[in-house]
């Protein structure tokens, strides 16, 4: 494994887990992950399907209870503090999560009124969100009516509606045309822009290299944590997708 | 603003109900079809009953018992003129139900003897109609005995009074029980189908990792089916009274507060249902398994518990329908006071606790999955 050595000691840790272990009756889905992200980056998690990615996150989050092992978000206790976590992460599944039965508006009022936001800060916010996703003419509209990627980046709206610092994103782009994840990915930068950090899990490999930092996890075992150069470097590769095939097989 | 929380839930919930059609087909039409069709379509009244007379007497005594029975509602009274062994082809071709045969010396006998005896023979294809044909029968027997017998005073007399629905209107025994029907089926498979749905399309994690809690998300997801199943309620309660005038003796607050009750049992069924069902689909299955067939077959709404077989009897204590059935005949037909409806307040108080608890857990412990 190789290790980071490129972020300054002063930047602060967001999300910090040491031996965080899930196990499924015998199946251990994550084995002993420790990681550690700082505010303010973009970090990427890879591997296969059924690697454990989703489960890492759900753990995070507060879905999923750890089996072993400690973590924090934002500062806080992943096993006794997750109300306070949930206040200050966004998620977002792969699961598409808008109601399709709803308006755009009424989803958004709906998800402003899950965190508890003020009418008159869900109104400020729907407007603004509307406006940067490019939907003014739609906000009355069903949202079944929407392409998926305008419903995508709308689910990430959703999901910083409460302004988070944290935000974890479950294979965003699955599904969507290279056109829309292009322009996900714009909306992730915007983000990280404003200070927030961004933890995301994909299998596009492309989509790695647009991350700060990457992780891979193979059977649940955090096999490799760098920049997507450095790991290059190391294995000697042109791209993420052969540093990944290398990793994998190994 | 923990209750800003709750009601942005509502709020939602309430706009997919608007937005399908199907489900408030289900909500509301439902119930009127019901109605009609147990109310006028499957009439377990019978009149005008074919009733085929054969005379042999032919004197002023056998008249008088045909005109006792012509004066009946309830019997469409002809004569027949051929032998009483081809009489049985009247119920081959449907002609008659019930054959009045009345022996040539029936005239003589009665004058003569204390019982003069006369043959009725019922079609008792349909069972229960043929008991139902056989009793007034009796009945009409009785009142010709007592006009025209009289002399003879007999040691003891039964004369049976029927309390509560004394024309026997069947409409006073199937509003209540689609009342029991519709408010079971709304709490229960609705509310199981909604909570399933947000499980399948992934909505459901979207609402855990925010910080509204379990009980805002359940309460947010039952309230607006809690205020359907009451406005359904008191649709079929409306339509019951007004247009098939079934009788309301009883409180109307009484009724609403046990029924609040019922709603609550009918609501931790749904929710027990949800904790197992992971798509829409298998929790209509279990819904309808466990709601519309044993309300409609074990709670006493078409059957009588007493007369079933002992396992199903038994079977009986577990579905909320049986008790919801005795409060509302008993507010409507018999204007019964709480103090009356203790032990069905008990059991549902005792079914709802238990299945809450349960469910509550099982809710909880499927999020970990």
């Amino acid at each position: 494994m190789t290790t980071n050595d490129a972020k300054p000691m002063t930047r602060q840790i967001s999300v910090k887990t040491e031996k965080l272990t899930r196990r499924f009756g015998k199946f251990t889905a994550v084995d002993r992950v420790s990681i550690e992200v700082y505010q303010g980056e973009i970090f990427g998690f890879l591997g296969a399907n059924g690697a454990g990615k989703t489960t890492m996150i759900r753990m995070l989050c507060g879905l999923l209870a750890p089996s072993e092992g400690s973590g924090s978000v934002a500062g806080y206790d992943i096993y006794r503090q997750s109300e306070a976590i949930k206040r200050r992460i966004g998620y977002m599944s792969q699961k598409f999560s808008l109601y399709d039965d709803l308006t755009i508006s009424e989803n958004i009022e709906f998800y402003g009124g899950v965190y508890g936001l003020s009418r008159a800060l869900i109104r400020e916010r729907k407007e603004a969100l509307i406006r940067q996703v490019g939907l003014e003419a739609f906000a009355d509209k069903l949202t079944r009516e929407l392409p998926l990627g305008f419903k995508q980046r709308l689910a990430l709206g959703c999901a910083l509606l409460h302004d988070p610092p944290i935000i974890f994103l479950d294979e965003p782009t699955s599904g969507v045309d290279p056109e829309a994840r292009r322009s996900f990915w714009d909306l992730i930068y915007q983000t990280v822009a404003l200070g927030k950090t961004v933890f995301v899990t994909t299998h596009f490999m492309d989509e790695a290299e647009y991350c700060h930092r990457v992780s891979i996890m193979r059977e649940g075992k955090l096999i490799a944590l760098d920049t997507p150069a450095k790991l290059k470097q190391h294995y000697g590769k042109s791209n993420m997708q052969d540093v990944f095939v290398a990793l994998v097989k190994e | 603003m923990p209750h800003s929380r709750l009601l942005s839930i509502a709020r939602k919930e309430f706009l997919h109900i608007i937005r399908d059609p199907r489900t408030l087909m289900i909500i509301f039409i439902m119930p009127v079809i019901q109605l009609v069709m147990f109310g006028y379509a499957l009439n377990m009244e019978i009149q005008r009953v074919d009733l085929a007379v054969v005379d042999y007497d032919r004197t002023l005594h056998s008249r008088r018992l045909v005109e006792q029975f012509q004066g009946s509602k309830f019997f469409h009274v002809f004569g027949y003129e051929g032998p009483l062994s081809e009489a049985e082809k009247l119920f081959l071709t449907r002609k008659a139900r019930v054959i009045l045969a009345i022996p040539a010396d029936f005239g003589k006998t009665w004058q003569r003897s204390v019982s003069a005896p006369v043959q009725i023979l019922v079609d008792a294809s349909d069972p229960n109609a043929a008991t139902i044909i056989r009793n007034y029968c009796n009945q009409v027997i009785q009142l010709f005995n007592q006009r025209y017998g009289g002399q003879i005073p007999l040691p003891f007399e039964v004369r049976s009074a029927i309390w509560f629905n004394p024309d026997m209107k069947s409409t006073y025994f199937f509003v209540p029980g689609i009342l029991a029907l519709l408010l079971v089926m709304i709490s229960a498979l609705l509310t199981s189908i909604t909570i399933s749905r947000e499980k399948e399309l992934g909505t459901m994690e979207q609402i855990l990792v925010s910080p509204v809690r379990p009980y805002e998300i359940i309460l947010g997801k039952v309230i607006p089916y809690v205020f359907l199943a009451f406005m359904d309620g008191a649709l079929i309660l409306l339509i019951g009274i007004f247009l098939f005038e079934v009788p309301f003796i009883g409180s109307l607050p009484l009724l609403a507060l046990l029924t609040t009750l019922y709603i609550i049992t009918a609501l931790s069924l749904g929710l027990m249902i949800s904790t197992i069902a992971r798509t829409q689909q298998v929790a209509m299955m279990i819904a309808v398994i466990a709601t519309l067939l044993p309300t409609v077959m074990l709670s006493g709404f078409i059957f009588p518990i007493a007369s079933m077989p002992e396992l199903l009897q038994w079977l009986s204590y577990i579905i909320p329908a049986k008790y919801y059935l005795v409060i509302v005949r008993g507010i409507m037909l018999k204007g019964n006071t709480i103090s009356q409806l203790l032990n069905q307040v008990f059991f549902l108080g005792a079914m709802s606790l238990v299945l809450l608890t349960v469910s509550w857990r099982k809710f909880s412990v499927n999020l970990e999955k």
